[in-house]
């Protein structure tokens, strides 16, 4: 199948903005580390105590600053009137959806699985499950942006709608960080990985073809309504 | 029946609290349900009425 | 496939409110008879007459409520993802009213299910709360409800807040069962499956006959509750067309 030009013209087009504001991309992953910092200071600085909940904190801070992200990712189309232009173009708004969805995750979410091993070390995260947790995060987190992308789709409307942004998507968000987590639990306990992986990559390619569907259905309500 | 007095069906072997509250809860969350809708129409039929009457004044003057 | 006339005559008259609206008025009196009637026997036999457990005492007849709860509070759902369906497809008013009226009654059943069954585990767990599979997923489930609450509140044209509402309503229908399974595995990688209450091998039928006449009950007054409800949004809605104006109007005029 032939990737129409709306895919890569806003690929271009959304990679160059984010170039352009580095400061913006970098928000979410200060965030990230942010929180990180917290639970040491928190709950207590002993490896003995930080070792169990390693995963679990690496986790919930990479949906809270998934989160952090998302209410941002089509308000600035809507305003500017970017967003009518797309869904009223020749090809399938659902591209220009790929497209927008691929550059956050490279802006977000990857380099937060980057992090992730470092960030594990510091939470005496258990040698054994780094590189797990690591390719769960790589596999996590581009459901979290898909699943997201539907909330910030349909709030899109919203003047601020942070709040039910984050009623509507940490729900949806459970299975993953319940996956992701019990990855970590098997590495420790010396038990194959691969099948939760595995489910988690089931889950990324589930919402890849489903997801972008829902997000450009909420982006065309919003402009047909608004 | 199961219970030998009303007292101990009262008491429920000292479940009473535990097993009356629930039911007690239920009753409250059934009648409101039932209850809301005909609160929300009554208000309705008030106000429309009212906007009604606005938009087209009675013709003969009493 | 053939579609039975019938059928097809019913499904177009479903895409009129007004049709809706006058034929479903004579169903109430009786759904909310039989509603009464059927759990009332339920409770009455599930309270009094039904035998004690023989482990748990006479908590257990905290069952007849927060089973039923439980179940209308999935079925509800269910309704609401078929709805969001039948309106994005069909572009069905009907649907939509449907849609918001079911919304804060599932959720009531949710939050019922949740304390009744707090309420349930105390004496028998001797907690309030554990994370039990079934609590978990019926937790989640409340906040999946309050989402689609809130979504319809913050979107101000009832056009856009059905559509969007009914997108989420799939999106939640989609998930429910992977959430659910996620639950059940990880609370079962980590709990001796002690605290399992409903999964008795079997019932006598002295409990499990008021169990079965109490959650029928409980679905007569939810559809009751739900069309009252649909009734009233149908009214709101329309309100700009002839017949309600009339139907406004007449109920005016009574005394």
């Amino acid at each position: 199948m032939k990737i129409p030009g709306l895919f890569w013209g806003q690929f271009r087009r959304d990679g160059a903005l984010a170039l352009r504001q580095p400061g913006e991309l970098a928000n979410p992953l200060a965030f990230f580390v942010l929180v990180i910092t917290l639970f040491p200071l928190g709950v207590s600085p002993e490896s003995a105590v930080l070792a169990p909940l390693a995963a679990g904190v690496l986790w919930i801070a990479a949906l809270l600053s998934t989160l952090l992200g998302l209410e941002g990712l089509f308000r600035r189309d809507r305003d500017e009137g970017t967003l009518e232009q797309l869904v009223l173009h020749g090809d399938p708004l659902v591209f220009a959806v790929l497209a927008r969805l691929l550059v956050h995750w490279l802006g977000t979410g990857l380099p937060l699985t980057l992090l992730a091993p470092v960030l594990g070390a510091m939470l005496a995260l258990p040698e054994e499950a780094r590189w797990p947790v690591t390719a769960g995060l790589a596999l996590g987190t581009p459901i979290l942006v898909l699943l997201g992308g539907v909330g910030a789709a349909l709030t899109v409307s919203l003047r601020s709608g942070g709040v039910l942004l984050a009623l509507l998507v940490l729900p949806l968000f459970i299975p993953v960080l319940i996956l992701g987590v019990s990855v970590a639990e098997l590495a420790v306990a010396g038990l194959p990985t691969a099948p939760v992986l595995a489910w988690l990559g089931a889950g990324a390619a589930l919402a890849l073809v489903t997801a972008p569907f829902a997000i450009a259905g909420a982006l065309s309500i919003a402009v047909e309504t608004g | 029946m199961n219970f030998e007095s009303f007292s101990a069906f009262l008491t429920m072997g000292g479940h009473g609290p535990y097993v009356w509250s629930c039911y007690g809860l239920t009753l409250l969350v059934l009648l409101f349900n039932g209850l809301a809708p005909g609160r929300r129409k009554r208000r309705f039929l008030r106000e429309q009425g009212a906007r009604q009457r606005r938009q087209e004044p009675p013709q003969e003057h009493t | 496939m053939k579609v039975p006339a019938p059928l097809v005559r019913l499904w177009h008259r479903l895409g009129s409110p007004r049709w809706f609206f006058e034929t479903t008025a004579p169903w109430l009196p009786w759904l909310l008879g039989l509603g009464v009637v059927l759990l009332g026997a339920g409770a009455f036999w599930g309270l009094a007459l039904a035998p004690a457990d023989y482990l748990q005492g006479n908590s257990f007849r905290i069952i007849y409520v927060h089973v039923p709860a439980a179940i209308l509070a999935q079925s509800c759902y269910m309704l609401m993802g078929t709805c969001g369906v039948v309106l994005l497809v069909w572009r069905m008013k009907l649907a939509d009213m449907v849609l918001e009226a079911a919304a804060p009654i599932g959720a009531s059943f949710t939050a019922l299910a949740l304390i009744t069954g707090a309420v349930w585990g105390k004496p028998t767990w001797g907690t309030w709360w554990a994370w039990d599979a079934r609590v978990t997923s019926m937790l989640i489930l409340l906040f999946l409800y309050l989402g689609i609450i809130g979504l319809r509140q913050a979107l101000a044209r009832p056009e856009a807040a059905g559509r969007a509402c009914a997108i989420l309503a799939i999106v939640g229908l989609v998930n429910i069962p992977i959430i659910k399974y996620s639950v059940d595995w990880w609370l079962t990688l980590h709990q001796p499956s002690t605290f399992k209450l409903t999964e008795k091998p079997a019932m006598p039928p002295s409990m499990w006959i008021p169990l079965l006449l109490s959650v029928l009950g409980f679905y007569a007054l939810f559809v009751w509750s739900v069309l009252q409800s649909t009734r009233v949004v149908v009214l709101e809605r329309e309100r700009r067309t002839a017949w309600v104006q009339n139907f406004v109007t007449e109920q005016g005029s009574k005394p």
